[in-house]
Formats: structure tokens, C-alpha cells, sequence
């Protein structure tokens, strides 16, 4: 038995060194060249496919399927390309459970629907592992664009807009480009650098200047922007943390769990990455479960995620739910954080109360109940910041403390377009990302083409 | 319990369940261990005249298509008739004979196409104690070329003069094998019929090329860079060899003589099929020699349970009952009417019936009804044709219901008569037989 399983506290190295590489693969190993065929057969080729209908991005899924089994994965490839040009992620990480799976006629049929994320990632894999580039970079028409943010919301809008031939420069404030791709998800879910492999394939096609590094309203204003590029495409994402609003939550040893899965994914040595013995995630989503199944694969003795509502509330689709069981965490439900309990300032448990439904209104019943807990991760939801936004001479309009747009992504100031997380309506999907950046980049090439 | 012995022209067996003349009857291992899974009988692979033996390609001798998961369909071969020696292949013979004498043993035999070649073998063949003899003019590869096999079973004058020799210097049971590379099966077994065969065997099998190298453009297989058609069986050739069947079952001039009926017999049911058809027995290969012998086991129990449950005490309830039902499209009744149903509890919404139908056929499959997905027939459209059946993922979602006498036919606007009639009849025929006044 490793001595460090049981160690008090945040610490590192509670498991055998080889089992960390273990932990961490593949979720969902690729399927291999047999596997596709046979997986492929079972695609029925439905009329006005229900998959299609269902996928954010309107991937052709019939069609792509049907070139697999047919031994053209390249073709299959640019189907899927044509529609999302981040289909190698969204086929690792959309929640295909609750999109295009959910409705594969046979799901209904059988409660065993066509792997068609698998199947997306092995014609992706076959096109990037040969690093395929299906849309040849036209004549530049002089036209530039800013795009605020490297995730998936920018990535899409700017190979769209270069596929239109106009020059784009993305600027991105972390160090890396991919946004919530390199950041934002468990690192069983994109192994082997797959986020900046595709980084490097969609700038592949040239007319793509990424600078890392720069942070609107810290290194320029979008004011600058406006004035120095013909039009603007605002993707930065989710910068907030909403706070558990929970006596003493400043407490050593509560963190953001967006925090610790960026960390863990830079991690150097995740043997050396600390983790509580017991950890306690309060949240209901999908980041929460990838906080608390990551935990425990760090070695956590015990991992419990508590949700103020009920399963059938929870934003973390029914596979994660099961994912998250089958390593062993415990989901309880109706509990809201009442009061971080620390000793000498270090976080020691956490005392929880009741919820209830009373009508519509969620409500504390006033029973009480404590966990012992060295770590806790805040897991309730980002918020936009729109402090960075202030550089510009006139403000942006903002909904629901985010920004505004129309149907064509524009934003309520001139020349700038919005899209992703950041806008009202964004659904926290890299799949809705990338389709309402490739949208609203469609809506700037129309603008700066009609001009 | 349903008795499964056989006779067939004389020769019996415990089950009608033979092997063909193919490469797992080419020597007694293999046909003792046939024996011992259960098989009733094995036609011996095709014995040629004493001298050299005949020689194979030394590269691949099979091609194949494949359906998912790889399930092999169809299979074709270019290998040619036993390549060992005549001596030893009629020594075992003689040998298993005597170890298994309750089992059918047919030899297979192609020799040239000269009375003094089959007066030279069929002795020796008759001195191993064989059941019978079968006569191989279907081999469509190689040993064509050289006048023989298939270039026989297309020229039904030679098959009637062989088939004469053969009963001429033979007491034991001839059977003609067929080939299916002509346009009338009814043809040479006619022929053979005429020259005095106890029986027919079909099908042989059929001219193919199973693919194309894209990279070398060779055909499949290839041989250091070249193809040649090689003969195509399996569960593919299934649906031609019954048609064969029942053509020389229905035709007056050959009904009434012993068919062994081969083509893609993978499944009791497929054997079943053959049997009603008009086949006295089946020969099987492909499926052996995808799965085993052992495949038998699961066609004699098969057979067993579906007579007993239907009540069919013999092989005599089954063999023929279909070949009545087999008719000329030109007495089909016209005035039999029936539309497609769909069970919605069974639909899976797939929509692939619509799309048949709207695309390629009588646009009479909705896809969406008051804003819903739903796929409903359109009886005023449909013409009953069953491409929807067809297509449809699901087994007994659509059927195709038959429509009473009286009912109205909302595609005509006339009710459905009683009356059996056929296009013999039709008004809009020509040469209809108009009723005398």
C-alpha cells in the first residue's frame, strides 16, 4: 500500500508512480480500423437523420459514417470538417449522450445507439494523424479581423474567416491557445496533447497569427481593436468563478475547480500534483464531476460531490454521473454549503444544510450536516467579467451579464461580432462554441465583402 | 420425431445432408471427420483419369465479398479437380466405404469427353463400392478449358451422350451436375434426362471475378498480377440456384426427376427451402469451409424441430410442396391487392422507408405528419410493392396486408374483386383469351 493514500491533507504522490499514466488514459481508447467497419455497419443511413438534427454543428453524421464504412475515413473526414472544423474534440468531449446519440434511432430501438463520437474520432484521427488540409488558403482580400480568445468560439471563427481569404490575428490571454480544450477538461478525455494538435491543424491553413499571452484590457483595449482591424470577434470566454456565497470560503484549501483541472492538464508530473484525502465538490455539472473523478484518480481516499437539487436536475449528463460512480465518488443531492469549517485557517470540513423544493423556490430546510474535508473545489458555474471590456470608448451591451448579440453574433457596437461562452444564449458547449463561431464568422465575411 | 433419412435415388443416407465434390471431400481425413460431426453422405472430390495429375495455381485460389463484420457472402475458387493421385483417392474411398457403410459415398468424376475415358474409370470407381457416381460437367474454371466440366454441361447433346455411356458401364445411380453458366437450366437438364441420369445435381457454381486490386488493377484472386474467373457459391447464389431448382422440378418434360439441390445451403432453413422446392437432398460446401463440419449439427437439429413442430413426419411430407406455387408471372392475379402497414409501436423512425419510396418508387411513405417525424403509409399511393418491407431495419415493422374481397382500393377507387384473373385475361393484353361470347 502507498504511505501516501492516507496522508492528512494536500499533498501529492499518494499512489504508486505507474499508476498515474494509468489513471489518465484514454477514456475512450480509439476505436481501431475493425472496430470502424463494424461500428459503421450499424449506422442505418436514417432519412433527415435525427443524429444530424441533434449535433449543434449540423455534421452530416450518415454521410460521414457511411464513407467510413465504405474505407474512405479522409471523405468522412471533410464531412465532418465541412461543419466543425474542431471535430476531433467535440468527437472526445461533446456530451454525444445528450446530442446526436441520445437520438440514433438505435438508442430508441435498442438502448444502444451507433458510437458516433468514436466514430468521429477515427476519421478526424486518420485525417489529422496525416495532417490532411481540405481547404486550400484563397487569395488575402486585405481584410483583417481581431478574434479575442483561442477556444473554440475563436478557433472556429478564424479558420472560418481565413477559408474567406481574410487575414486574422487571434489574441489569446493564457499562454497557451485552445481555451477551455487545454484548460477547461479532464485529461482523460484529451490525452496526448490533443488540444494543441489541433491548434496546429486549424491555423495550418494559413492567415492565422495567434499571440498568446495578451489579455484584452490588459495588454490593449478593444478599442484598439475597433480601430486598427475591420471587424472584431469577441470569444474569451467564461472568466469568473461564482462563489459558494458560503460562510469562510476563503479558507486555504477551497479552490476553483476550473483552477485544478488547468493545473492538472499543465501538469508536468501529476504524481506531484496535491490532492485532499477527502475532497468534497460542490457543483452539479460537468466540471464538477471531471474535478471529483479527477481527484480520485490523483488517489483522494474520498471524493464527494454535493448538489443542492436532484439528479434529475443536474447539468452532468447520466454517462458522467456513471463515470463519476464507477471511480468511487459519492453524488449526494439536495445539500447547499453552508460553512466552511478551517482550523488555523486550513479548510477541515464543511457543514452542508438541506434543500427542498417549496413551489419552484429551492429552499434551506434548516437540518444541518458535516463532512470532514482537507480540500474543497467550487464547482457552481463561471461567470462572464466584463470589466475587460471597459477599454472601449462605448460600452457593450450585455444581457444577463453577458454579452448581447443578435442572430448573426453581432455585438450592440459596430464592427465587433461575439460568439461562445461569453454571449447570452452560449450553452457552455465547445460543440455550440464552434458552430456559433463559424457562424458569426460567415455573418463578418458578409459584412466586409457587402461593404 | 421427425424421421430425416434419406433416399435418394436408391442411395441412403441418415440425414439428407451431403457434402459436395469440393475440396473438404479431396481425401479421407477430411471425410471421416465430416463423418463423425454428422454428416449423411460426401460427394468425393472430382476423380479425373489415371496419368499426371492435374496441378493448381501455387497463389491464392479463393476470392470473396464479405458483408459486416466481415460475414463471408460469397465465395469463388479456381482451384481445379482432385490433384492427388487416382490410386490413392479410390483406395480411400474403398477404405471409408467399409468403416462408414450407413453413410452415402458419390464419387465425382471428369474425364474426357471420349467414350473409352468414363468405359476405363467407371469400373474402378464401381470396384471401391460407391454408392453412386456423380457426373462433374459444371467445373467452370480450368478444366473448361480443356473441354471439359462446364464445357460439357453447355453443350446438352454431350451431356445426353455421356450420361448415356455412363448408364451404359455402370450399374451404380448417375448424377448429372449442372452448371448454371447457360441462359435455360432447362435445357441440359432435359438432356440428361434423355440420356437415362437416375438424378441431377445444381448448382455448380457460377462465373465470377469477386474484386479488383485498385492499386495492381488485377482481378481477385491474383496470380503474380493476373485473375481469372473463378467459379462463385456461397449464401450469394443461393436465390439463383432455387430458381434452377424449381425450373427443372415445374418443367413437364423433367418433372418428377431427383434433384440434389446445391447453392449457399448455410442453415437448416435454407436446406428446408431447397426441399420444398423440389430437391431430394442438398449438398453443401461454403458454409463448411467457413465454419467446420460441425455446422451440420445445427441444420439436422434445425430440420427436426421445424418438422415436428409443423407437424412433417418425413423428408417425402416436404420435399416438393412449394414447386405447385411456382407459376409463370402471367397467372399471377391481378386482382389480389395488398398495401403496406407500419407498426408504429415498432418503427424506429429510421425513415429509410420513406426515402425508398419518395426517391425511387410511388411517394406513398409520409416523413412527417402535423410537425412530427412520423412514417405512415399513403394507401391511395401505395402499389404494394414491398420495397419498404424490404429496406425497413426492423423484422415485421411493415408487412404487407392483403386487402378482403369487397374492401375499396383507395389507389384505384374500385373494391377488390373476388375473382382470380390474370394478364391471360387482361383487358389490356393484346393477345388476351377473350371469352367465347
Amino acid at each position: 500500500m502507498p504511505e501516501g493514500q492516507f496522508k492528512e491533507g494536500i499533498v501529492g504522490g499518494r499512489l504508486p508512480a505507474e499508476q498515474y499514466a494509468d489513471n489518465f488514459s484514454d477514456l475512450h481508447p480509439p476505436l481501431d480500423h475493425h472496430e470502424a467497419l463494424v461500428e459503421s455497419d450499424r449506422c442505418y443511413f436514417c432519412y433527415d437523420a435525427p443524429c444530424m438534427n441533434a449535433c449543434p454543428t449540423s455534421i452530416d453524421i450518415p454521410l460521414f459514417i457511411r464513407q467510413i464504412s465504405t474505407g474512405n475515413p479522409i471523405g468522412s473526414a471533410k464531412t465532418i470538417f465541412d461543419q466543425n472544423i474542431l471535430g476531433g474534440m467535440c468527437a472526445r468531449v461533446c456530451p454525444t449522450e445528450t446530442l446526436c446519440e441520445e437520438v440514433c434511432v438505435r438508442e430508441v430501438a435498442e438502448g444502444k445507439p451507433v458510437q458516433i463520437g468514436r466514430l468521429q474520432r477515427y476519421a478526424t484521427d486518420v485525417a489529422m494523424a496525416e495532417n490532411k488540409q481540405f481547404y486550400p488558403r484563397p487569395e488575402p482580400t486585405g481584410k483583417t479581423v481581431a478574434v479575442v480568445g483561442a477556444g473554440p468560439a475563436g478557433l472556429a471563427a478564424a479558420h472560418r474567416l481565413a477559408r474567406h481569404g481574410h487575414d486574422v490575428t487571434i489574441l489569446e490571454a493564457r499562454p497557451k491557445a485552445g481555451g477551455l480544450n487545454e484548460y477547461g477538461i479532464a485529461a482523460y478525455k484529451s490525452v496526448d496533447n490533443f488540444a494543441q494538435a489541433e491548434v496546429d491543424y486549424v491555423a495550418a491553413i494559413g492567415g492565422i497569427d495567434i499571440q498568446n499571452g495578451k489579455a484584452l484590457g490588459r495588454d490593449y483595449q478593444l478599442s484598439d481593436l475597433i480601430r486598427n482591424y475591420d471587424a472584431v470577434f469577441l470569444g474569451m470566454g467564461l472568466g469568473g468563478v461564482n462563489a459558494l456565497r458560503a460562510d469562510g470560503e476563503d479558507a486555504a484549501g477551497v479552490t476553483n475547480a476550473v483552477e485544478f483541472i488547468a493545473e492538472l492538464r499543465q501538469a508536468g508530473d501529476l504524481a506531484s500534483l496535491p490532492v485532499g484525502r477527502r475532497v468534497v465538490v460542490i457543483g452539479g455539472g460537468m466540471t464538477a464531476i471531471d474535478a471529483a473523478v479527477q481527484s480520485k484518480l490523483l488517489g483522494a481516499e474520498e471524493v464527494t460531490i454535493c448538489y443542492r437539487r436532484g439528479q434529475e436536475h443536474m447539468n452532468a449528463s447520466g454517462f458522467e454521473q456513471d463515470l463519476a460512480a464507477a471511480n468511487g465518488v459519492t453524488i449526494r443531492h439536495w445539500l447547499q454549503p453552508k460553512r466552511v469549517i478551517a482550523d488555523a485557517g486550513q479548510v477541515s470540513g464543511i457543514e452542508l444544510e438541506y434543500t427542498a423544493l417549496k413551489g419552484d423556490k429551492l429552499a434551506g430546510t434548516g437540518e444541518t450536516l458535516t463532512l470532514v474535508a482537507d480540500q474543497v473545489f467550487k464547482a457552481i458555474g463561471q461567470s462572464f467579467v466584463p470589466a475587460a471590456l471597459n477599454g472601449s470608448e462605448a460600452s457593450i451591451e450585455l444581457e444577463a451579464g453577458r454579452i448581447k448579440v443578435d442572430r448573426e453574433g453581432r455585438t450592440s457596437l459596430a464592427k465587433v461580432w461575439a460568439g461562445g461562452d461569453c454571449i447570452f444564449g452560449g450553452d457552455d458547449l465547445t460543440v455550440s462554441a464552434v458552430a456559433q463561431g463559424r457562424d458569426t464568422a460567415e455573418s463578418i465575411h458578409r459584412s466586409l465583402t457587402q461593404g | 420425431m421427425a424421421d430425416l433419412r434419406n433416399n435418394f435415388v436408391g442411395i441412403k443416407s441418415p440425414n439428407p445432408f451431403w457434402l459436395a465434390s469440393a475440396p473438404p471431400t479431396d481425401k479421407a481425413y477430411n471425410v471421416i471427420r465430416a463423418f463423425k460431426a454428422g454428416w449423411g453422405g460426401v460427394v468425393w472430390k472430382t476423380l479425373g483419369e489415371e496419368g499426371p495429375p492435374v496441378v493448381n495455381v501455387n497463389g491464392p485460389r479463393y476470392g470473396a465479398i464479405w458483408g459486416a463484420d466481415r460475414r463471408l457472402l460469397g465465395l469463388n475458387n479456381i482451384e481445379l479437380i482432385t490433384d492427388r493421385d487416382l490410386q490413392t483417392n479410390l483406395r480411400e474411398m474403398k477404405q471409408v466405404k467399409m468403416d462408414w457403410p450407413d453413410r452415402a459415398l458419390i464419387a465425382s468424376i471428369m474425364v474426357p469427353c471420349e467414350e473409352a475415358s468414363w468405359k476405363a474409370i467407371l469400373p474402378l470407381v464401381e470396384e471401391t463400392g460407391a454408392d453412386g457416381i456423380e457426373l462433374n460437367f459444371g467445373c467452370p474454371h480450368g478444366m473448361s478449358e480443356r473441354g471439359m466440366g462446364a464445357a460439357v454441361g453447355q453443350v446438352p447433346e454431350y451431356i445426353e451422350m455421356v450420361v448415356r455411356w455412363c448408364k451404359q458401364y455402370t450399374r451404380m445411380p448417375v448424377i448429372t451436375k449442372l452448371t448454371p453458366n447457360i441462359t435455360d437450366i432447362r435445357k441440359p437438364a432435359r438432356a440428361a434426362h434423355a440420356g437415362g441420369t437416375d438424378a441431377v445435381s445444381l448448382i455448380n457454381t457460377i462465373n465470377s471475378i469477386t474484386g479488383v486490386d485498385l492499386d495492381s488493377f488485377a482481378p481477385m484472386p491474383t496470380i503474380d498480377g493476373k485473375g481469372s474467373h473463378g467459379g462463385y457459391c456461397g449464401p450469394a447464389v443461393k436465390p439463383i440456384a432455387m430458381n434452377m431448382v424449381a425450373e427443372i422440378a415445374r418443367d413437364p418434360e423433367t418433372h418428377g426427376l431427383p434433384i440434389s439441390g446445391i447453392g449457399g445451403i448455410t442453415t437448416w432453413r435454407d436446406a428446408a427451402e431447397f426441399l420444398a422446392l423440389g430437391a431430394g437432398n442438398v449438398q453443401v460446401c461454403t458454409a463448411a469451409m467457413t465454419y467446420g463440419f460441425k455446422i451440420v449439427q445445427e441444420m439436422i437439429a434445425g430440420l427436426e424441430n421445424w418438422m415436428d413442430e409443423k407437424g412433417h413426419r418425413s423428408l417425402d411430407d416436404i420435399i416438393g410442396r412449394a414447386t405447385p406455387n411456382v407459376t409463370d408471372w402471367q397467372y399471377l392475379n391481378l386482382n389480389y391487392v395488398a398495401k403496406a402497414h407500419i407498426d408504429q409501436d415498432a418503427c424506429i423512425k429510421c425513415g429509410r422507408c420513406h426515402i425508398a419510396c419518395e426517391d425511387t418508387s410511388h411517394q406513398a411513405i409520409t416523413s412527417m405528419v402535423d410537425g412530427v417525424r412520423h412514417f405512415e403509409v399513403i394507401e391511395a399511393e401505395c402499389v404494394g410493392c414491398n420495397l419498404c418491407v424490404n429496406v425497413c431495419p426492423v423484422e415485421n415493422c411493415i408487412t404487407m396486408e392483403p386487402l378482403a374481397a369487397g374492401v375499396m382500393d383507395q389507389r384505384t377507387g374500385k373494391p377488390v374483386s373476388p375473382i382470380y384473373a390474370n394478364w391471360t385475361t387482361h383487358p389490356n393484353n393484346p393477345m388476351a383469351k377473350v371469352a367465347a361470347e
